[in-house]
C-alpha cells in the first residue's frame, strides 16, 4: 500500500550542530536520511518503520573529498558520482570506481552516497566490499563527540551496526599505500546493468616475485553483512599462488562464508561463484 | 496518526519560479505531475530501476520518483516541457523521431532527458558512452538500438552545426 503522505515529516537541519542536537534529543526516533535512493523506495511501497526523517543531504560538513599524504578522506554524503570523477581514487582505490560504476544507472549514482550505503547495512551492497579491502575506517559524530572505528568491525549482524542512535557517520577514511597493489572487483547478477549482486568480489594483493605478500578480500550476499575473509586471506599470505595453494583457498572460502537461499539466487551458485571469483583473482596476479 | 504538515518550498522548474506548499516527503514526481500539471515525466516503476521519471535536478540527471520534495527546495529543475516541444524542438528529440527512437513513448522523456545530459557532459560520445549513460532507462518496446542510433545522430547533428 502507498505511504499516507501525512504521516511522514522529514526535517532539514541547517548544520550538523543542529541534526546532532536534534538526535541527542529524541534518539533512535529520527531516522538518517541521504540521497533517499533505498529509502524512497520502502516508502512508496509503505514499508518504512520510521515515521521521522532528517535529511542529512544539505549538510555541508557532511560533503567533499580530501587528500592527504596519508589518506583520501571522504565525506559521508559523497556520491558514486563524485567517486568516478575523482583522480586519486580512480589511480589508487580503482576498484570504489568500479563499483560505483556498477551501482545502479547515472541518476542512481548521482543521488545515492557512500554512507548511505554502509548505513542501509545491505548485505548485496557494491561499495562496502571495495571498502573493506582497502582498510577503510569510518568517523562517528554525536553531540556527545566523535569517534573513528574501523570499517571491518562496523557490521555486527543482518542489519546491525556499530552506530548508536544518536551517532551519524561523518567520513570514511581510506590509508594510502606506497606499494604497488593489484585490485580486483566482479560483481555477478542477474544481468550487467542495474542489478543487485547475487555475489561481489573484491580483493587486493601485493606481490613480489612469485609471493603474496599481503592481500585482503571481501565479499557480499554470501553472508548476513559484507564480509572480510581473513582466515582464506590467512592461507594465502606468503604463498605463492600454485594449484595446492588456490585449492586451499578455495576449500577455506567456502567455509568462510554463509550464502543462503533467497529470491535472487541459491547457497549452492553462491559458493560455487565465490569460489570462482577467488581463483579468477589469485591466477589474475602477476 | 501524528500528523505531519506541509512545509512551503521554492524551486524552479523550466525557467519559471514557484513556491509551493507540499507535504516535504511528497515525491517530486507527483509535484510535477500533480502540482505543476506538467504531466511529460511518466512514472514507470516508482522505485528508481527504470528511469521514466527522470528528470535534471540543478543539472544533475535523477530519478524523480525517489526524490522527496524538501530535496527540490532552492532548486533548479528541467523536465521533458522544458527541453523541447512540438513547435521547437530539442535535436535529440529530432533524432528520435528521425531514427524511430520512441515507440510506445513512456520511456521517451527519461531517454531524451538521460541523453540530453550525457550531450551536456560528453558532446562526443561513443555508443558505449550512450549505453552507459542510458543503463539506468529501461525501454520495453525498441530493443534499444534505435534509441542509441538516435542519440548519435543527435550528437553528429549538433556537431555539424558547430
Amino acid at each position: 500500500m502507498r505511504a499516507y503522505l501525512p504521516a511522514y515529516e522529514l526535517k532539514a537541519p541547517r548544520d550538523l550542530g543542529e541534526a546532532l542536537a536534534l538526535l541527542a534529543r529524541e534518539p533512535g526516533l529520527w531516522k538518517p536520511f541521504a540521497g533517499g535512493t533505498d529509502l524512497m523506495v520502502l516508502f512508496a511501497a509503505g514499508k518504512l518503520e520510521h515515521k521521522k526523517f532528517l535529511s542529512l543531504w544539505q549538510l555541508k560538513e557532511l560533503k567533499g573529498i580530501e587528500v592527504t599524504p596519508e589518506a583520501v578522506t571522504l565525506g559521508a554524503l559523497t556520491t558514486y558520482t563524485e567517486v568516478l570523477s575523482h583522480p586519486v581514487l580512480a589511480s589508487e582505490f580503482p576498484l570504489l570506481g568500479q563499483a560505483a560504476r556498477e551501482t545502479g544507472g547515472v541518476a542512481t549514482q548521482n543521488r545515492g552516497t557512500l554512507a548511505g550505503n554502509i548505513a542501509n547495512a545491505s548485505p548485496a551492497a557494491d561499495s562496502p566490499p571495495a571498502l573493506l579491502v582497502y582498510d577503510a575506517e569510518l568517523e562517528l559524530v554525536s553531540a556527545r563527540g566523535s569517534r573513528w572505528v574501523p570499517y571491518d568491525a562496523f557490521h555486527t549482524g543482518y542489519k546491525q551496526m556499530k552506530l548508536c542512535p544518536d551517532e551519524l557517520i561523518r567520513r570514511l577514511r581510506l590509508p594510502r599505500s606506497s606499494r604497488p597493489r593489484q585490485h580486483y572487483y566482479r560483481k555477478v547478477g542477474t544481468r550487467k546493468a542495474q542489478a543487485i549482486s547475487k555475489v561481489v568480489f573484491a580483493g587486493v594483493a601485493e606481490v613480489e616475485g612469485d609471493t603474496i605478500r599481503d592481500l585482503r578480500l571481501a565479499l557480499g550476499s554470501v553472508a548476513p553483512t559484507v564480509l572480510r575473509c581473513r582466515k582464506t586471506e590467512d592461507v594465502l599470505r606468503g604463498k605463492s599462488v600454485e594449484p595446492a595453494t588456490v585449492a586451499l583457498a578455495r576449500t577455506t572460502l567456502a567455509e568462510e562464508i554463509s550464502p543462503i537461499d533467497d529470491f535472487r539466487s541459491t547457497a549452492r551458485y553462491r559458493r560455487q561463484i565465490s569460489q570462482n571469483l577467488l581463483e579468477d583473482f589469485l591466477l589474475s596476479l602477476q | 496518526m501524528p500528523e505531519g504538515g506541509r512545509v512551503s518550498i521554492a524551486c524552479k522548474v523550466n525557467g519559471h519560479a514557484h513556491t509551493l506548499e507540499v507535504h516535504p516527503m511528497a515525491r517530486l514526481l507527483d509535484l510535477l505531475r500533480d502540482e505543476l500539471h506538467l504531466t511529460g515525466t511518466k512514472e514507470g516503476c516508482g522505485e528508481g530501476e527504470c528511469g521514466a521519471c527522470s528528470v535534471l535536478l540543478d543539472g544533475e540527471l535523477v530519478n524523480s520518483c525517489l526524490v522527496p520534495a524538501l530535496h527540490a527546495d532552492g532548486a533548479d529543475i528541467t523536465t521533458i516541457e522544458g527541453i523541447g516541444g512540438s513547435s521547437r524542438l530539442h535535436a535529440v528529440q529530432e533524432a528520435f523521431i528521425t531514427a524511430g527512437g520512441a515507440q510506445c513513448g513512456i520511456c521517451t522523456p527519461g531517454m531524451v532527458l538521460a541523453a540530453v545530459n550525457l550531450l551536456e557532459r560528453n558532446p562526443n560520445p561513443t555508443e558505449e558512452d550512450v549505453r552507459t549513460a542510458l543503463a539506468g532507462n529501461l525501454c520495453r518496446c525498441t530493443g534499444y538500438v534505435k534509441i542509441f542510433d538516435s542519440v548519435l545522430r543527435a550528437c553528429q547533428r549538433t556537431q555539424a552545426q558547430t
